[in-house]
């Protein structure tokens, strides 16, 4: 196998394989469609009781943040792009699988000793702690949290399209009105994530950014593991 | 999969892997965003009456969770009392049928009568647990005789109401042809003297105040009135 590093030192690294990049973008687009088109659905019924009495939460989501003009055409988009999101999300997970590179970014209860010294540098300033692998433990609480929801809003999206031919997979909610709720919860829970990622990757620069479109990036701090481990036998993992 | 590039950097292979990604694109261009839309559409009811199941009931609820009659909503896209003269209305019935006519709603009254605590989904999100009663629709078609190979039903409304249902739920044993809510004879403001009732359906698919009843083998021009404005034909749920 290829040695990735030259010179031990800091050196190019294949981050993300091409099945990561391609999920990234495809389910990123998704995301953006289905959270704007999702609110414009919200809108038609901006409350989570009943409609007699009705008693709506605001009286309309901005339309800056909607998509489809209507919730006819809301409908449309968002009835299109669950399948790519779904179709992607499924792709994602079994590729992880099979190919072992789960191992790079699945939060483990191991790494849960890492969170808070990574926080702590991130939001308190604190020192740094050192990087030894390609995600680091908030990293990778971060984007298995992310994925988790992701898996939350297909889970409660399929309730909510179909509560009576799915009524088994909806049973454990209580069916459709509560899936209405969880599956906004979630879509609050992945909006919240959007923004930190964002600012972390433009905190972290171009050679970390172009990484999601090229797989590689030229300058890696840590010693890459990557699945395959490295020639020399060196695992790297903490 | 996992086998990384030997070559370090972005290569043009790289790049061609990402390539299909640019094809989201195309949503963002006018003239074809309809079109891409409603292929989106289409396949979502296919996989729809795809995974329909004919004897899968919706689910069903105890006498508790139904909400008090007076807190199950009128829902009307026009008026909500067309005003129909209900000691004179029968149900036209015609198309594929042996026997095609006018229906009396005591006719219809003397199918088995079917009671069901169920909810009703409406496409904008909310939903309210309900009692209703009536004949189901598949007893009905049997009484007209309707071509068993026939695939939709077609019904026409007291107001500018139309709509239309493949056989399959038609037939659906909890799909009804509803003269009662909560034990009471169904009110104008609830669709009266004749409803459909399909709680495998959204809440636009059960037509109210009906007049015409049509058995099919093709869609009609005008197939749904809220379905040939922009939502799903199917509306399965």
């Amino acid at each position: 196998m290829a040695i990735q590093t030259q010179g031990g030192g800091p050196g190019p690294v294949y981050e993300h394989p091409w099945f990561v990049r391609f999920v990234h973008w495809t389910n990123a687009t998704a995301v953006c469609v289905m959270l704007l088109s999702g609110l414009q659905i919200f809108s038609a019924f901006p409350s989570f009781g009943a409609k007699v009495p009705e008693h709506d939460l605001i009286d309309a989501v901005p339309e800056a943040i909607t998509l489809g003009g209507w919730l006819g055409g809301a409908l449309q988009w968002h009835f299109t792009f669950m399948w790519i999101f779904a179709i992607g999300g499924i792709f994602y997970v079994s590729a992880q699988l099979m190919s072992g590179h789960f191992r790079t970014v699945l939060f483990l209860p191991r790494d849960a000793p890492g969170v808070w010294p990574m926080a702590r540098h991130y939001f308190l300033f604190g020192p740094k702690p050192p990087s030894i692998a390609q995600y680091n433990p908030l990293q990778k609480l971060a984007y298995t949290a992310a994925l988790f929801l992701g898996g939350v809003l297909t889970w409660t999206g399929a309730v909510m399209y179909k509560p009576a031919q799915l009524s088994m997979v909806g049973a454990p909610l209580g069916g459709y009105h509560n899936a209405r709720v969880v599956h906004f919860l979630a879509m609050c829970g992945l909006v919240a994530f959007v923004p930190g990622h964002l600012v972390m990757v433009a905190i972290h620069g171009w050679d970390n950014a172009r990484s999601i479109v090229t797989g590689w990036k030229r300058h890696a701090e840590y010693e890459p593991v990557h699945g395959i481990r490295a020639a020399d036998g060196d695992s790297g993992s903490s | 999969m996992s086998t990384p590039p030997l070559r370090p950097g972005t290569t043009r292979r790289e790049l061609l892997k990402l390539s299909p990604v640019l094809l989201l694109a195309a949503f963002a261009v006018p003239a074809w965003q309809d079109r891409l839309l409603e292929t989106g559409v289409r396949i979502s009811d296919r996989a729809s009456s795809w995974l329909f199941r004919r004897n899968h009931n919706a689910p069903t609820f105890a006498e508790a969770e139904v909400v008090p009659f007076e807190r199950f909503p009128y829902n009307y896209f026009d008026v909500v009392d067309p005003e129909v003269d209900l000691d004179a209305w029968s149900l036209t019935v015609g198309g594929a049928v042996a026997r095609p006519g006018r229906y009396r709603l005591d006719q219809i009254r003397a199918l088995p009568r079917v009671r069901q605590n169920t909810r009703h989904i409406c496409v904008e999100g909310w939903d309210v647990i309900g009692r209703f009663g009536g004949a189901r629709i598949g007893d009905f078609l049997d009484l007209v005789g309707a071509d068993p190979n026939a695939r939709f039903v077609t019904v026409t409304c007291a107001d500018r109401y139309y709509e239309s249902i493949d056989i399959a739920a038609a037939r659906h044993p909890q799909s009804l042809l509803c003269y009662e809510m909560y034990d009471q004879p169904l009110d104008r403001g609830h669709g009266a003297p004749l409803r459909l009732q399909m709680p495998t359906t959204l809440g636009y698919k059960q037509a109210k105040y009906l007049m015409t009843l049509d058995v099919t083998h093709v869609l009609p021009e005008r197939r749904s009135y809220w379905g040939d404005k922009g939502y799903s034909w199917y509306g399965g749920v």
